[in-house]
């Protein structure tokens, strides 16, 4: 399978590792990945502040950089949600692009449900010795369904033990530009986030999208708690060792 | 009402730092959305009964004009009379006009959000009549001269310690020996002061969750009875209602009721369900000798043929205010407006305007879980981002904020140059907090290193990294 990696704009510039695990993590899968360069954004800061054309511009280049894969899959529910659900809203009107527009959809996933729903992955080889609890990021949970294939993977963690987050499907404020638009919203919801977190006495917080995982990291921090902040995919491709935690120095 | 929505940032903070509304929100988020859940849990068909909800009230709009017309001539039929009102302006004159034509001087009132959206209660003061909400919250909220805070539990934003000071300040009669620490004792002594009431009221007036076509009714949900002691006791009743409130059989309100109850408190139903056909008919024991149904338009017939169309199925449940977590954050008054949270959000700015309203659609992360909940599936977050669309067109948003957008929109179509910026800043940053692993302040960053602190990017973006690796690979 040809699978082309959606980098993410937010993985590119923080968190390069979570793309080198998501290629590590396909390739075990099977998959031939290759990583198209001319990708940028998948144009969802766009479509959500209201600017349907510049969204529309972007969507369009993405179709053409992506076209000819068989699959094309982001380490983010958040991004994979705007292209398999959003952009044909988007283009709803557009009878001309939306065949293309609906293949793509069609052909777009997130990581971690892309590797047990499509490639049939049941169980990875890693190690790591923590009890871990898991945030459920709101697109992937409620756009893609995803909300098994994570805990399936991490179940085949060596050492691992998961502790459930109570309010693990709550927002964590993040919500692209809201989380710096209304920052004592966003400040309540990631506080509260934060001290359910520390509550489940795990050493580490994972989840599926780096927005929500920035988000998290960064409240944890200006509250002086030591938990580890990691992406679901660095833990599943054993590539824990490599790179410290989110907001960790080296 | 005077909307405050254009302040919501103020409104919202205001909330946060309200350590009793707070408590009473985090009251609220264990108890609806659990109620809820274990509701719909016990009830196999319901994700069904939420796709037949939505058609029925798609259906209803699809034909309004045809079943507005058809209620109408039931409600004639049945001795009863429908008035329509265009506007708030319309429908308060409607009602000032009956309740003159009876010399009401004490009107008593079921909980209506519609009385609320066209400002009822001042205006009847105004002119000499005495309102008396008879649903407990709001009789609190009317005493504190608050709007409400919910569209179920208007009152949500209290702890019964405030209802208790409200009680003592505003009872005159009551005994400041007697005990009111108990939400039991509180409910006694709303019910004395309010009994009397019921029997010196001229007029009742009520809301409707559904009016029903084929026959002409309207059908009131309450937990405390107070609806049918507001419509059967008083000489003349009148329903103050919404355009969006018919179905067409009572079959169709059968299965929205299935919905509307375990959406809004987990309840197989609600303790009283009422239907109200016409005035008293001979042979009758009670009932009003009037039946009058003030249908109000208010903006409402505009959005059918919009983007909007898909609010109007909204059945009033709160299901997506009580699983909101900005709604849970901040509470109902910071909406600034009738109605809050996410259906607030959507429905107000096509109420009294997207200028003055403009802050709530954008006062979400898109969650989706009100969406998720929805008896009859409305996308909210969608119909919010329409707003923000409708926002963007008119150029509404801060000047600072477009050109953000428009910068890196025009470089995200520049992968060249995108990618080589990204580069710059990402190296540029990974240096400055070297040995650091995150920012506690962050020059243009503000809004998030207020509240949290900013993780440093390792230093070089994926692309450059993949390209390296690439060509080493090709190399070796």
């Amino acid at each position: 399978m040809r699978v082309a990696l959606f980098v993410t704009c937010l993985v590119d510039f923080f968190r390069p590792t979570i793309g080198f695990a998501a290629v590590k993590l396909l390739e075990q899968a099977g998959c031939t990945v290759e990583v198209p360069r001319a990708q940028t954004c998948c144009g969802q800061p766009a479509y959500n502040s209201g600017d349907r054309a510049d969204a529309k511009a972007i969507a369009l280049q993405v179709l053409d950089t992506f076209a000819g894969y068989d699959h094309v899959v982001a380490p983010s529910g958040s991004c994979a949600g705007m292209m398999r659900v959003h952009y044909p809203e988007l283009f709803a009107d557009d009878p001309a692009v939306l065949p293309r527009v609906r293949n793509l959809a069609a052909r777009s996933s997130e990581l971690v449900s892309f590797l047990v729903d499509t490639c049939g992955m049941s169980a990875v080889s890693a190690r790591w010795a923590r009890t871990v609890t898991y945030h459920d990021a709101c697109s992937g949970l409620r756009e893609l369904a995803v909300k098994d294939q994570p805990r399936r993977l991490l179940a085949s963690v060596d050492g691992l033990t998961l502790e459930e987050l109570p309010g693990a499907e709550t927002c964590c404020g993040f919500g692209g530009t809201f989380c710096v638009k209304y920052p004592d919203i966003s400040d309540k919801m990631v506080g509260d986030k934060a001290v359910e977190i520390a509550a489940t006495g795990a050493a580490a917080v994972l989840a599926g999208d780096l927005g929500c995982l920035l988000n998290i990291a960064g409240k944890l921090q200006r509250h002086g708690r030591r938990i580890e902040v990691r992406h679901v995919a660095e833990v599943l491709a054993g590539m824990t060792e490599d790179t410290p935690a989110i907001g960790v120095p080296r | 009402m005077l909307a405050t929505s254009s302040i919501f940032e103020v409104n919202a903070r205001a909330g946060l730092a309200n350590p009793i509304l707070q408590q009473a929100l985090r009251l609220m988020r264990s108890g609806f959305p659990e109620r809820r859940r274990l509701a719909v849990e016990r009830l196999p068909e319901f994700e069904a009964l939420r796709d037949i909800g939505k058609s029925i009230k798609d259906h209803t709009l699809e034909h309004l004009d045809f079943y507005l017309e058809l209620f109408e001539e039931n409600v004639a039929a049945s001795g009863g009379r429908v008035h329509w009102a265009r506007t708030a302006d319309e429908a308060r004159a409607v009602v000032l006009q009956i309740c003159r034509s009876v010399d009401a001087k004490i009107v008593t009132k079921g909980k209506s959000m519609i009385a609320e959206e066209v400002g009822l209660n001042d205006y009847l003061e105004q002119n000499g009549i005495t309102p008396v909400e008879t649903d407990l919250g709001e009789y609190i909220i009317q005493l504190r001269h608050e709007p409400p805070s919910h569209l179920i539990a208007p009152a949500i934003h209290l702890m019964k310690e405030q209802v208790a000071d409200t009680f003592r300040a505003e009872h005159r009669a009551l005994d400041p020996q007697r005990s009111l620490a108990e939400a039991r004792q509180l409910c006694d002594e709303a019910r004395a002061v309010l009994r009397p009431q019921f029997l010196a009221a001229d007029v009742g007036i009520t809301g409707a969750n559904f009016l029903v076509a084929e026959t002409g009714s309207s059908i009131i949900v309450t937990n405390e009875g107070n609806g049918d002691l507001t419509q059967t006791l008083p000489r003349v009743h009148i329903v103050m209602a919404s355009l969006e409130k018919l179905v067409p059989t009572l079959e169709d309100a059968a299965t929205l009721l299935r919905l509307l109850a375990r959406s809004a408190t987990g309840q197989e139903s609600s303790a009283y369900t009422t239907v109200s056909t016409g005035p008293r008919r001979a042979g009758d024991l009670d009932g009003p000798e009037q039946y009058h149904v003030v249908l109000l338009d208010n903006g409402r017939s505009a959005l059918l043929g919009g983007e909007f169309r898909d609010m109007l199925r909204c059945i009033r449940c709160s299901a997506c205010m009580n699983h909101c977590p900005v709604y849970a954050a901040v509470g109902g008054h910071a909406y600034g407006w009738v109605y809050s949270g996410p259906m607030g959000a959507v429905l107000t700015p096509s109420l009294i305007g997207i200028a003055e309203a403009g802050h709530l659609p954008n006062a979400s992360t898109f969650c989706g879980k009100c969406e998720s909940v929805c008896p009859v599936r409305i996308p909210l977050p969608k119909l919010m981002r329409h707003w923000r669309e409708r926002q963007f067109a008119g150029k509404l948003n801060p000047p600072v904020y477009r050109a953000g957008l428009s910068v890196w929109a025009w470089l995200a179509r520049r992968p060249v140059l995108y990618h080589a910026l990204i580069e710059l800043t990402s190296r540029t940053l990974g240096w400055l907090g070297r040995g650091r692993g995150r920012f506690r302040t962050l020059p243009m960053a503000n809004g998030w290193t207020a509240v949290r602190d900013m993780p440093v990017p390792e230093g070089r973006s994926f692309h450059s990294l993949w390209a390296e690796r690439q060509k080493a690979g090709v190399r070796q």
